[in-house]
């Protein structure tokens, strides 16, 4: 069984939560030691970024990141050299989550290879569609054991999530609303309306909802309405701060107890 | 190009899930739009009344006399705003408004393409958002102002390098944040499908006439067609027509900056890789890594780090030849024909009349060349290069 699905098995009725932090950043070589903190704090999983020039889903304190990254000299040839002690470190599941062209420059299938021997259990890339990744690169993808997760959002339609949720394997990556990453978003009526449209759907796959989730309020509702909710944006504000490793366990106390 | 928008490996879609439905319906749409009898009137009275169509096709006597051909230009620069970019916003505006869009967002580099979008959407009452590097509002003052007339709102780019391709992100993250109300005008022949068809499909009307003009001239084809290329659309609207007229020799001169491997160049069918950027997969300019290269021209419209994916095609299998001019040798071939033809092209368009200089023409050739605007918004740069 894989580290996604045990964890789901062990959940109870805990809240799950995820977080997405941008590797390289704040410093070259903060990747793994932020990672092990969050797993140390509680969090229930991970989203790694690897930094693009162009991230056109993400608003400004990601861009910001990614910018800072490669400035520092975070490369996807560095990540993964990082990477090799990743499994010594931290036991819980790991997404790495960045756009298509680094992954094509890389090579897709040595991005498989790479991502399967330092122990990632999947990947998020939002600019490879469903169309362009089942012709050319399903079959690559499930060679390595990679699992390739899926956005949707408030306008995708029905039929267009079951076809989602048949290539996906381990969880869709619901976006709270149509937005890039970090607007601050209010719980409503609508969104709640929107979250039991897609449990009604009885999915295969597990739901995490993302994007704009915020604070402890807009975790728990996002978390009750689906199986997981994932913070990013508000997560990478913290490590602006020069004691970002201290940081941690304070942030994720305050979105998981409130 | 097949129903998914790929010429050969290049095109395609790739863009995250919030943009899926705009473009998805923008694909199921824009054809059939296009082929209404009603749009097509309103487009063509458009193109005559407003724009200022059919731009002529002009033999340019004294250019001809000094490269031993027939030198035709083809007339863009005398549209309304002065270029080839309001073809494209006309057909734009017209399909947004039957897609029922209430609000208009574009990108712009020099500020032309911002200028006739903001020009159609005055014309048709409708919001209208421009985003424009930080950096080349700076530089392009009179064209902010001429937007700001005319009633729409600049905003800045102030991501990244704040030119072309951060004013490029910054739409689609507008369009990803109003995906219901508001239809995106890209202003080259870039993009996710069907953009890039689209924007051939509306400039081909440059090819059109200019076929027909040069029947009704000298009853036959040219033998050589010249565009600039930026991003492309005037290029691929100067070729499409000629396409499939193999005799036709077609030549897209792109912005060399202080030399090709000078490190500030915009020469992508030479420096370029393939990849994907701002929704297809074409040839861009890119490190190792798979990061965006900064581009470098001194024309500001040249001054994008790929090129659409039908030129990336039409590169591959070496339909049209990419030659790539120096800043030095646009300027210099902007002088040129101001003295000799009291013509100001814009300097991007300078790039492909600086290729004439290059080319062994026969006494008897004919050559098209796609003046593609003119020199008004560039007299400061001009001005300065020559220290008048």
């Amino acid at each position: 069984m894989n580290r996604l699905a045990q964890l789901f098995n062990n959940k109870e009725d805990k809240d799950i939560l995820s977080i997405y932090f941008t590797a390289g950043y704040p410093h070259l070589d903060s990747t793994l030691a932020i990672a092990e903190e969050l797993e140390k704090a509680g969090a229930d999983f991970l989203e790694i970024g690897f930094p693009y020039s162009d991230p056109l889903a993400d608003g400004p304190v990601i861009q910001n990141s990614s910018q800072v990254a490669l400035q520092n000299g975070m490369t996807l040839e560095v990540l993964f050299g990082q990477l090799k002690g990743l499994r010594e470190r931290v036991s819980i599941p790991v997404y790495l989550m960045g756009y298509f062209n680094t992954v094509l420059q890389y090579g897709v299938e040595r991005f498989c290879k790479s991502c399967a021997e330092v122990g990632v259990d999947g990947v998020i890339v939002p600019d490879l569609p469903i169309y362009e990744y089942e012709e050319l690169y399903e079959a690559v993808f499930k060679r390595y054991g990679i699992s390739n997760v899926f956005l949707v959002s408030p306008q995708t339609s029905d039929e267009r999530i079951r076809k989602i949720d048949s290539l996906s394997t381990d969880f869709i990556y619901l976006l709270s609303s149509s937005a890039t990453t970090g607007k601050d978003l209010k719980v409503s009526e609508e969104r709640l309306s929107y979250f039991q449209r897609i449990k009604a759907l009885n999915l295969e796959n597990r739901v995490v909802i993302g994007f704009g989730i915020s604070n402890h309020e807009s975790f728990q509702q996002a978390a009750r309405a689906a199986d997981a909710a994932i913070i990013g944006s508000a997560f990478v504000r913290q490590l602006e701060n020069e004691d970002y490793l201290e940081c941690i366990p304070k942030f994720i106390r305050s979105i998981k107890e409130g | 190009m097949n129903e998914k928008g790929y010429y050969g490996k290049f095109g395609g879609a790739y863009i995250p899930e919030m943009l899926y439905p705009n473009v998805e319906e923008l694909r199921q749409e824009y054809l059939k739009i296009m082929h209404d009898p009603d749009f097509q009137a309103e487009f063509d009275q458009l193109m005559r009344d407003y724009v200022g169509r059919p731009s002529p096709l002009y033999l340019a006597e004294r250019l001809s006399e000094r490269y031993g051909a027939n030198i035709y230009l083809k007339r863009e620069d005398l549209n309304h705003t002065g270029a080839h970019k309001i073809n494209n916003t006309i057909g734009q505006i017209l399909l947004a408004q039957r897609l029922g869009k209430k609000r208009i967002i574009a990108e712009t580099g020099a500020g032309q393409h911002g200028v006739a979008t903001a020009t159609v959407c005055a014309l048709k009452g409708l919001e209208c958002v421009v985003y424009m590097g930080a950096v080349d509002i700076e530089r392009q003052a009179p064209n902010v102002a001429r937007m700001k007339m005319m009633g729409a709102t600049v905003v800045a780019a102030e991501s990244g390098s704040k030119t072309l391709k951060d004013a490029t992100n910054e739409a689609l993250r507008d369009w990803i944040n109003n995906p219901v109300d508001t239809h995106y005008i890209i202003g080259s022949a870039v993009g996710p499908h069907p953009y890039p068809d689209m924007v051939a499909r509306f400039q081909s009307i440059i090819s059109s006439e200019a076929k027909q003009q040069l029947l009704d001239k000298k009853g036959k084809l040219p033998d050589y067609v010249m565009a600039c290329v930026g991003g492309g659309s005037n290029a691929i609207g100067m070729f499409y027509h000629f396409l499939d007229d193999e005799n036709v020799q077609l030549i897209a001169a792109e912005a060399a900056g202080q030399g090709i491997h000078s490190g500030h160049s915009a020469a992508t069918s030479v420096l370029g890789k393939e990849g994907v950027l701002h929704g297809s997969r074409t040839i861009l300019m890119q490190t190792a890594d798979g990061q965006v290269i900064e581009p470098y021209s001194i024309s500001a419209g040249l001054d994008y780090p790929g090129i659409g994916p039908q030129h990336a095609f039409l590169h591959e299998n070496k339909r049209v030849k990419y030659v790539s001019i120096t800043d030095d040798e646009a300027m210099q071939a902007g002088l040129l024909l101001t003295r000799l033809e009291g013509i100001i092209p814009a300097i991007e368009s300078a790039h492909a009349l600086a290729q004439l200089e290059k080319m062994k023409f026969e006494k008897n050739d004919d050559v098209i060349l796609c003046l593609s605007g003119r020199g008004d918004k560039d007299l400061d740069n001009y001005m300065k290069y020559f220290s008048f």
